[in-house]
């Protein structure tokens, strides 16, 4: 009946049994473990709704099978932060009001965050540069950007950095 | 007493469709309009609020549902707050009117000396002890709207005019389960439809071996005509099983577009039905100086972010489907007809999807969920489209041909304009006759709708802003509604209005240029609308604009204008750009009037993603088509991404005027002849036909 995959989301050990170790990790995401924050939009690692990080490396999951990331720690929007706290990112996006239909956000801020991990004063052109991996149709990505340096500029006083 | 009801509350009269307070302290909210990403639910509450007298947190939007919400057919045109928000507006002060009345008999006084504050009924300053949870028994919200009941005057209003934060972005940005997408219904399976060509091809063989193969899990085959589709519990197994079954069955009677027929210029031959509209002809009068100039625009894709979904669940004589199209009404008794069933025994609810700027896949694949669900009773299907299906069976807006036929005056000004366009439609939606897809491959598909756009009354299809605003004696329309179309086309952001405002505002710069005229200077001079000359004049103050700019040097600026439909809101448009091979996009600054504004920040973001989608579609966007559709993913149909979008500013003025504009589709026009402008201006020679690609820059500037 199946194999068994463990790896960890969001510092919880999951374990998942799968027919198939083809699946991709944005199906047992959504479909085995009901997080559905992390969205398909392509299924061909082209546009970025289905962000997540992988050892803190931003990924796209809609064809990552599920076997590659036994043993490792995926990290997802939910992940993030939440209504109750939610991550200075997700708090600026909030003030700035970055989004319209909003179904690019959350791959946008997975890329967002792996970002301000590496780079916690980014220009903008280097923000841009940043979210290219991510498409967003309807037209915020200004709002998106300026939301982006914003939780940058908290978090370093966050940091004192 | 008979009050002219705003159109939308004139066809739901009855209060209790627009307005319902189901428990104390909680008012809900009926709108026939959907949410697309667009904030609208979150200005109808800005609406309710002010016009109830309520909290903002006490209300609860319920929209696009046929079992509840009203009939306000689909949330398009930009009309949404012009017309749905000032029809609940209206209704919402009707049943203020109406509790204030019962108020009143209850506390022996006029109703004068009552008004309401945060839903409590007061008198003097001073609680009464009736509010409208303790009056609601008594109160019946089932008796028609009169119109009677005052709205508040523009300085009494608190919501409406303020920047609230939409509703809809929390859940979307915590990564909450926010779309149709998201959806899980008990025993739910999941399909994946494999598409018929186009209407008429047929399954020639079917390699069932071969595509469950590749599904690598347990799947079933559902078939119904040319209607095939495939099932399963494990999503993964049935998606692996869609993407083999395009290789693994064979079609017959397939004709496939070609590239020919992607270019505009392909729709000059076609079979056409001819209309015209305006002033007469006035055939060549002698002493005219004629102008005439050609601009073109090839297809376009919807390029939804996200497939399009669909579920259904058939039970007990009942279909209940779950959609993110734009319009339930129309989209029930569309899918009535193909299922032969009574419109009232199926339910349609709306859930949001990623944004759809019009037409796309939403309707058919909600069609696809149902045709399925009706072989299935008792189990509920979702249909989740792949991302190439999605690109190469949404309805895409037409090519367009637009020529501009102007006779000028002494002084250079257009005195006679004619502008003749040529396109196929840009309505095929289901409530206009356009074929649902899924319905075309069942045993007896329903007749191919006989040619038909968008009725001049609700601002045309193809002739969408053909009509200049600019003060010209004589205008007229002609339009070639070309009848055949290599694929279906339907409505986008805008329709018609992006190439004809392409066309006649870049064929404006070419006029002003031709007797030296500033462009701003040019467009003034020939405009008495005082709103319209406002926003030419505001822009031009945002951009700094100067009358003297060098043109030719590789850097270039351009301006443009238009009001939406000429009855929605206006905007004016500068572009800043330089260009080599590529055109890189510096600059952008907007001034609208719409009029009334609810949400400001919500109409700058509207406005803003306007201006940028515009400005991918006319620097990157055109569909291919090579033995089918060749644009069928994020590679072979980019889009403008983060490192190319300029800067953009924003204002807003006249926003307290009496009436709201829609801006949703507005700014779409204008950016694109500024764009084409600026390009002129940098280059010293200009590009008539859309996209900008390199290849026409290049060959604009070899045959300089």
């Amino acid at each position: 009946m199946g194999k068994k995959f463990d790896f960890s989301v969001n510092g919880q050990p999951v374990s998942v049994s799968l027919d198939n170790e083809e699946t991709p990790l944005l199906n047992v995401l959504r479909n085995e473990l009901g997080l559905m924050g992390t969205r398909f939009g392509c299924g061909l690692e082209q546009c970025g709704c289905c962000m997540a990080l992988i050892e803190g490396s931003p990924e796209k999951c809609c064809t990552k099978p599920v076997w590659s990331v036994a043993g490792k720690r995926v990290v997802t929007i939910e992940g993030l932060g939440s209504a109750e706290r939610p991550h200075p990112l997700q708090q600026a996006f909030l003030d700035e009001q970055a989004g319209q239909c909003g179904y690019c956000l959350t791959g946008i801020l997975i890329s967002a965050k792996a970002l301000l991990d590496k780079n916690p004063k980014p220009s903008r052109a280097e923000i841009a540069q940043a979210l290219d991996g991510n498409i967003c149709r309807c037209g915020s990505h200004n709002r998106i950007m300026r939301a982006v340096e914003k939780a940058a500029a908290v978090m370093r006083q966050g940091t004192g950095r | 007493m008979n009050v002219l009801l705003p159109g939308p509350l004139d066809a739901n009269p009855e209060l209790s469709r627009w307005v319902d307070f189901p428990s104390v302290g909680k008012v809900t909210v009926l709108t026939g309009r959907v949410e697309l990403g667009q904030g609208v639910l979150t200005a109808m509450a800005q609406i309710a609020a002010d016009e109830l007298d309520v909290a903002l947190e006490r209300i609860t939007i319920r929209s696009g549902d046929t079992e509840n919400a009203p009939n306000e057919g689909y949330t398009a045109g930009s009309q949404s707050i012009q017309f749905g928000g000032v029809a609940l507006r209206q209704a919402c002060a009707d049943v203020r009117a109406l509790f204030l009345e019962q108020a009143a008999k209850v506390l022996g006084c006029q109703p004068e000396e009552l008004s309401v504050l945060d839903g409590a009924i007061t008198r003097n300053g001073t609680s009464t002890g009736q509010d409208y949870w303790t009056l609601a028994s008594a109160v019946d919200l089932s008796v028609k709207a009169t119109g009677t009941g005052t709205r508040k005057p523009v300085v009494a209003l608190k919501h409406i005019g303020a920047s609230s934060p939409r509703l809809d972005l929390p859940q979307k940005i915590f990564g909450e389960s926010a779309f149709i997408h998201d959806l899980r219904l008990d025993g739910m399976i999941h399909a994946r439809v494999v598409r018929q060509p186009h209407r008429g091809a047929s399954i020639g063989s079917i390699d069932e071996k071969a595509i469950r193969r590749a599904a690598k899990g347990s799947i079933e085959f559902v078939r119904n005509g040319n209607f095939l589709a495939i099932l399963g519990d494990d999503e993964s197994a049935i998606e692996a099983a869609g993407v083999a079954a395009v290789s693994h069955v064979a079609w017959q009677n397939v004709e496939a577009p070609t590239p020919m027929q992607q270019e505009a210029n392909w729709l000059l031959q076609r079979p056409a039905i001819d209309r015209k509209f305006g002033a007469p002809d006035q055939g060549n009068p002698q002493g005219r100086e004629r102008f005439e100039a050609t601009y073109s625009r090839g297809y376009l894709a919807h390029a939804s972010i996200s497939p399009s979904c669909g579920l259904a669940l058939y039970r007990n004589g009942k279909l209940t489907v779950w959609t993110h199209c734009q319009g339930v009404y129309p989209f029930r008794a569309a899918l009535a007809k193909i299922l032969k069933l009574e419109p009232a025994s199926i339910i349609v609810r709306h859930l949001q999807g990623s944004g759809c700027y019009g037409h796309n896949g939403a309707d058919d694949a909600a069609a696809d969920a149902a045709i399925i669900a009706m072989q299935k009773p008792g189990t509920p299907i979702r249909v989740r489209w792949r991302r190439e299906e999605e690109f190469i069976y949404e309805p895409k807006t037409p090519a367009m041909v637009v020529k501009v036929h102007a006779l000028l005056n002494e002084a250079g000004k257009p005195v006679d304009w004619t502008q003749e366009i040529w396109s196929p439609t840009h309505n095929l939606r289901p409530g206009a006759g356009g074929n649902l897809l899924g319905a075309i491959a069942l045993p007896e598909p329903p007749p191919e709708p006989p040619p038909n756009d968008v009725p001049e009354a609700n601002g045309g299809g193809a002739t969408r802003n053909a009509e200049p605003l600019y003060d010209i004696p004589a205008k007229r329309i002609l339009h070639h509604l070309v009848t055949e179309a290599p694929v279906r086309t339907s409505a986008l952001r805008g329709l018609g209005a992006m190439p004809n405002v392409f066309a006649l505002e870049c064929c404006i710069d070419e006029l002003a240029e031709r007797v030296g005229q500033d462009p701003v200077e040019y467009r003034l001079s020939i405009t008495g609308d005082a709103r319209a000359r406002a926003v030419i004049e505001k822009v031009a103050a945002m951009a700094k604009w100067k009358a003297d700019a060098p043109a030719g040097s590789g850097h270039g600026r351009g301006v443009a204008f238009a009001r939406y439909k000429n009855r929605a809101a206006y905007s004016a448009v500068v572009v800043e750009l330089s260009v080599d091979e590529d055109i890189r996009l510096h600059h952008i600054w907007c001034a609208t009037d719409a009029g009334l504004v609810i949400n400001p920040d919500g109409v700058i973001n509207q406005l803003e993603g306007g201006v940028i989608q515009s400005a991918s579609w006319v620097l990157k966007e055109q569909v291919r088509f090579d033995n089918g559709v060749a644009s069928f993913d994020w590679a072979t149909y980019p889009v403008l991404k983060f490192s190319e979008v300029p800067e953009i500013d924003i204002e807003l003025i006249n926003t307290k005027d009496e009436v709201p504009l829609g801006v949703g589709e507005t700014t779409a026009g204008p950016t694109a002849a500024a764009i084409g402008n600026a390009v002129s201006h940098a280059l010293g020679t200009r590009i008539r036909d859309l996209p900008l690609t390199r290849d026409r820059i290049m060959a604009a500037l070899l045959t300089q």
